[in-house]
């Protein structure tokens, strides 16, 4: 993600409308008058700012009497580093300001801040002008959330990050929210409770709001998943004594685990066998267990392994009964895998509340996607409140610097990463999966579903309003173990499987 | 003779204790570490995380550590273990209270009216034997609301064993009783309250003894199923982070409660005992 640059007000070599280093007219002429020497007094540069302040366009006097604010120094001493939304919208209004103060006139603006220098008009400005209310007072007339006290379910898995880490770290607090996160024992319950307006949003998996949607597995319900929570995340894990086993076709007979029918796990660990020859419904057990259940079970040798979500792949590492056989990022890289979703009346009926909830989820994402933040993260959601594990096992999982349980240090930093963007193209994939496992019959609109369960066109509009950068398509291809998958022909995909239950 | 039978039995249980936890302790000593770490054996959590049952020490650590603070409230997911069990217990109260408001009287209904018993028969007999958990997804879905529901399902077991015990009891009250209110020219309620309800009362009370019984049992499982508070949530909660120590103490905690509650009501049952 980028950040749009702005340039900063009280800078006089750069233009806020022509941009730095501009060679029009005006800002030739604006340069050539700066070479003029100029000096004044403290006073009378004070008298020349009032003026410029009283007698600007539209600032009342009443808030002129307010008390003197601080000033956020930042974005003068460091004009073109702008760290998150928060300071983008400071430079949007801090701009606003300035420019009034000089009638919209910029080479008179960018004269002055030659003169006298930034720092210290944003100084004597800050003294005599309440620059800090203003802006808290622009950024809540951008729409103040209709409902504040929110439930957002969850499941304690690494996956929930972004939704559990912006509780301890203050990512709701920030928008105006005041949310409670809510330990889920599963996704069953979650859906219920969603359904029931327990919970205002929840965390899901990916494939979950579209099969809900669909009815498959339960009745039809609309259910909209405006953003991706993470991708990648998820691993294979076998148990110890099969350590020898590392070739696939040697599973013959194996009892897997998956936490859901409905979840990327189940399709990947199909995918994965299926690409080696192995039919999952023939010559394996997949058997839907509670990620906890599985390093039980995995212990107790009634299973041989499973695709879960972390930490309990690492889990099973820590307590030396598993090793991590592959990735998931290493069968597609990039997959997606938890999502946040919500009901569609909650988007059309509270639009402030769902946008300013999108706004602290993507703004948690962007900053969960750093590298340096991850271990800052595992220590807020390690404790009990949230994901209730070790911290190292955690840290392991956020920071991919892990013990793979065959007696070697790895390093993947992308072993998780946090993306919002709900591409249809995996949702389409996500449909091809469905159709070809037999979860889905008949003939799919596979881009129809997927446009109206992934609301897109919301996570572009939140991610430009916070200046990250969202992608201009919707679409696009991935290849998934060296075979290519095109959403626009995705009937064509279902069909080249050999393994497949149509 | 008495006394030092007690006192006798009192030993016997306490040697039993410490010859029990002394094995448990010592068969599940954790391994020495003396050796510095390698990067890789930190990742792996050292040698503690060897797959053993927590001896006692660390259990009574734990308990020591709980129970000196049990009503701390850190959040939605991370409440002390006393407010957790007050959750459960306010959920099984409300549940059995409820049953019994409705299950008392319908009970006598039964048992005093032979045309009620055998109209009211079949439906008792297959709503009887479902379990209390199965109305879960059914409760969750209708009543929408977790807490809501997980009071219905403590409502839902614990009905029949008062329904069928106060039946039983009101069905079984001698007869000559009955009659002597009858020649007294007692009203039908009057009899009901003066004459039947006394008689019954062991027996209701028996009844409200067995679902209480019931109900503690299933609210550990409700919570599990749906989390959010209770004990049950808590052991959910411990079993995600595979902390057996947490999971034995919660264990024995709800052994404690479920015995207390157990005794309230056989206390309760001595006081309405009568001699014949």
């Amino acid at each position: 993600m980028s950040f749009k640059s702005l340039g900063n007000p009280f800078d006089g070599e750069s233009d806020l409308t022509h941009g730095p280093g501009c060679s029009c007219p005006i800002c030739v002429f604006a340069r050539e008058q700066a070479q003029a020497e100029y000096e004044c007094s403290e006073t009378e540069l004070t008298a020349k700012l009032e003026k410029a302040v009283f007698e600007g366009p539209d600032q009342p006097q009443a808030d002129l009497s307010m008390q003197p604010v601080e000033t956020k120094q930042t974005s003068v001493e460091d004009p073109n580093s702008l760290d998150n939304s928060e300071d983008v919208m400071d430079r949007v209004i801090e701009s606003a300001i300035v420019r009034s103060m000089f009638g919209h006139h910029e080479p008179s603006r960018r004269q002055f801040m030659r003169m006298v220098g930034g720092g210290t008009v944003a100084g004597i400005l800050a003294t005599m002008f309440p620059l800090d209310a203003a802006k808290a007072a622009i950024k809540d007339s951008l729409g103040k959330p209709e409902k504040t006290k929110l439930k957002i379910g969850f499941v304690p898995i690494t996956c929930a990050t972004p939704i559990i880490m912006s509780h301890p770290m203050g990512f709701y607090d920030k928008y105006g929210l005041d949310v409670d996160v809510i330990k889920t024992a599963g996704w069953a319950v979650a859906r219920d409770k969603s359904l029931s307006g327990e919970y205002d949003a929840s965390h899901m998996l990916t494939p979950m709001p579209l099969a809900m949607s669909m009815g498959a597995g339960s009745t039809a319900m609309p259910f909209r998943m405006p953003l991706v929570e993470n991708i990648n995340g998820q691993a294979i894990v076998l148990h110890v004594k099969h350590k020898d086993k590392r070739d696939p076709k040697m599973w013959k007979g194996f009892k897997f685990g998956v936490p859901f029918d409905y979840s990327m796990h189940n399709f990947l660990l199909r995918y994965y066998v299926a690409e080696h020859g192995l039919d999952p419904d023939k010559d394996i057990q997949i058997r839907v267990v509670p990620p906890p259940e599985m390093v039980a079970n995995l212990r107790a040798g009634n299973l041989d392994g499973y695709l879960s979500p972390d930490p309990f792949n690492q889990r099973a590492v820590w307590e030396k009964v598993g090793f991590l056989h592959t990735l998931t990022k290493d069968i597609w890289e990039g997959h997606p895998c938890c999502a946040f979703a919500c009901s569609e009346k909650f988007t059309t009926e509270l639009p402030n509340t769902y946008g300013a909830l999108m706004k602290a989820i993507v703004d948690a994402t962007a900053y969960s996607q750093k590298a340096e933040n991850r271990l800052e993260i595992s220590k807020a959601i390690a404790p009990k409140n949230y994901l209730n594990q070790p911290e190292a096992v955690i840290a392991q999982v956020l920071t991919g610097k892990y013990a793979d349980g065959l007696g070697n240090v790895m390093n993947d930093p992308k072993r998780i990463d946090f993306d919002p963007f709900p591409w249809h193209s995996m949702g389409v994939w996500i449909l091809t999966q469905m159709k070809r496992w037999g979860y889905i019959k008949g003939d799919i609109d596979y881009k129809k579903i997927a446009e109206e369960v992934y609301l897109a066109a919301d996570a572009t509009k939140i991610m430009t309003d916070l200046g990250y950068a969202a992608p201009d398509h919707t679409y696009e291809k991935y290849t998934i173990m060296g075979k290519e998958f095109d959403p626009d022909k995705a009937e064509e995909y279902v069909n080249s499987f050999a393994i497949k239950r149509t | 003779m008495l006394q030092s039978l007690n006192l006798r039995a009192a030993l016997v249980s306490i040697g039993l204790l410490v010859v029990l936890l002394g094995v448990w302790e010592l068969l599940n000593r954790p391994p020495e570490t003396s050796e510095a770490l390698t990067e890789y054996e930190i990742l792996m959590g050292g040698a503690d995380q060897e797959a053993r049952v927590p001896p006692p020490s660390d259990v009574i650590r734990l308990a020591i550590d709980e129970l000196s603070n049990p009503f701390y409230d850190a959040g939605p997911n991370d409440k002390g273990i006393g407010i957790q069990l007050a959750y459960s217990i306010y959920r099984v109260l409300t549940g059995f209270f409820l049953a019994a408001l409705i299950a008392i009287p319908i009970g006598f209904l039964i048992g005093m009216s032979p045309l009620m018993y055998k109209a009211l028969n079949p439906f008792i007999q297959v709503l009887r034997p479902i379990s209390p958990l199965a109305w879960m997804p059914l409760a969750l879905f209708i009543i929408k609301d977790s807490e809501t529901s997980s009071i219905f399902v403590i409502f839902i077991c614990s009905i029949w064993p008062m329904l069928i015990n106060t039946a039983f009891g009101v069905a079984g009250v001698r007869k000559d009783w009955v009659n002597v209110a009858r020649t007294h020219e007692l009203s039908a309620l009057r009899t009901a309250m003066t004459v039947i309800l006394p008689a019954a009362a062991p027996t209701i009370l028996t009844g409200m003894r067995i679902s209480i019984g019931i109900a503690w049992l299933v609210i550990v499982a409700a919570e599990m199923l749906v989390g959010g508070t209770g004990i049950g949530y808590y052991v959910w909660n411990e079993w995600n982070n595979l902390d057996l120590t947490s999971v034995i103490f919660s264990i024995l905690m709800i052994g404690v409660v479920g015995m207390l509650l157990d005794l309230a009501l056989s206390a309760a049952t001595r006081l309405v005992q009568y001699e014949e």
